[in-house]
């Protein structure tokens, strides 16, 4: 793993990361088959044993709602530093997600390799595009709050966008641009809350705020936004339109791999890294797809050492858009991500927060 | 104000403890203040107390009252 984080999330191309990550996955599979009872069963009656794969597709997936059912740890009890919930609405389960110290600062030196490639390494005034009591409850966190959390190591200081009434705070916010005027600001929140806080405010109000220079990064699903007919493209045009910001990116993620994200690059793709790899599955019979073709998404992570969560089937329907050939330059696999599969529990991240 | 004194100092408002808390031994979660979010806290009341900016590798291994007199000496700061 060592030698793995020193490696550039973006130059390796097919051949040379399979080797590296094959390696890696194998030696996790190995680990949670040695420590973790639930995924030894898993392995032994549903893939008739533990074997060494050839391929990153043959490396066995648990399907993501198993997170929800069972609590899965291979690390003792005293060894769990912190428990990460997805944000299931009321009512639903959440998937539960236990770390120790090691994976939770894989999870963070992983995060800020990948975002680096995107914002540069020096750290920037910050805006959050959310409310403070997001982060209140310290032991319980939420994807929302882990979101923030992770995000907020590239900002220098920072400033919330909304009060806890999701208000936006826009005296302050023009201050604080004033202040740093002629600096990259950067902006991290939750694509559905930026739309309906920011966005919408700042056309009902009919103010610009000049963040010309800023850099946004958001998450969370589209879900909401699409029930509103707001496409990536209007997205886009809308917030250019009341801050003057070029530079936005989607990412796509989700606590079961924390860290991993698939960030969107200059070109609209989402692109996996050295440190995590897609497959795309038939829905029906779970075999590989060719590029280009939609099917289920299989999540691959380098970094689940706590938890037996390397290698996951999501709800989450994609494709492969290509291999180590997109116009931006970046090596690996980009995917586009269509949403949720039609009879899967929904939830989306952002979309957990209703008034 | 010696540096020492400036650092004890930002260690007891960024994680908003008392002072007599912060000593040699005091790591990142050995207290409930010190998690991941009074770690943003306090990384926040270091830089103000010694005009720095720290890079996000410093900041990740920023671990203990002792990895932080360490990393200090990166951005001059003796301590």
């Amino acid at each position: 793993m060592e030698e793995l984080l020193m490696r550039h999330p973006y130059d390796d191309d097919k051949t040379e990361k399979n080797k590296i990550l094959l390696d890696r996955l194998n030696y996790l599979t190995g680990y949670h088959y040695k420590n973790c009872e639930a995924y030894r069963r898993f392995i032994d009656e549903i893939c008739g044993g533990l074997k060494d794969c050839d391929d990153l597709s043959d490396v066995p997936f648990l399907p993501v709602g198993i997170f929800k059912r069972k609590e899965l740890k291979s690390i003792a009890d005293e060894d769990v530093f912190k428990v990460m919930t997805s944000s299931g609405t009321t009512g639903q389960q959440v998937s539960k997600i236990f770390l120790d110290k090691e994976t939770a600062g894989l999870q963070q030196k992983v995060l800020a390799s990948i975002v680096s490639e995107y914002t540069g390494k020096s750290r920037m005034p910050m805006i959050i595009l959310d409310c403070p009591s997001v982060l209140k409850n310290r032991n319980m966190f939420s994807a929302r709050g882990a979101g923030i959390l992770g995000f907020s190591l590239f900002g220098a200081k920072k400033i919330y966008a909304f009060d806890d009434d999701m208000e936006l705070n826009l005296s302050g916010l023009k201050e604080f641009i004033k202040q740093y005027e002629g600096q990259t600001i950067f902006l991290f929140g939750f694509t559905y809350m930026i739309w309906q806080y920011f966005y919408k405010k700042l056309i009902e109000t009919d103010e610009y705020l000049p963040l010309e220079n800023g850099v946004l990064i958001h998450g969370g699903g589209w879900k909401k936004l699409v029930n509103e007919s707001v496409s990536k493209q209007e997205f886009k045009e809308g917030l250019n339109k009341v801050c003057g910001i070029k530079s936005v990116h989607d990412y796509y993620g989700m606590v079961e791999q924390t860290g991993c994200i698939y960030m969107e690059c200059e070109c609209g793709h989402l692109h996996a890294s050295i440190f995590s790899d897609v497959i795309i599955r038939d829905m029906e019979d779970f075999s590989v797809c060719e590029n280009g073709k939609k099917g289920a998404i299989q999540v691959l992570s380098a970094l689940p050492h706590s938890y037996p969560g390397h290698s996951i089937l999501t709800e989450d329907v994609g494709c492969i858009l290509g291999e180590d050939d997109c116009p931006c330059g970046r090596k690996g696999k980009y995917i586009e991500v269509y949403g949720r599969m039609k009879n899967a529990e929904v939830r989306g991240c952002s979309d957990t927060f209703e008034r | 104000m010696t540096n020492l004194e400036k650092y004890i100092e930002a260690f007891a408002e960024g994680l908003e403890i008392d002072k007599s808390v912060v000593k040699e031994g005091l790591e990142y979660q050995s207290i409930p203040e010190w998690d991941s979010v009074g770690h943003m806290g306090l990384v926040a009341a270091i830089e103000d107390a010694f005009d720095i900016m720290m890079d996000t590798d410093d900041i990740i291994d920023l671990s203990s009252f002792e990895k932080g007199i360490e990393i200090l000496k990166k951005y001059e700061v003796e301590i």
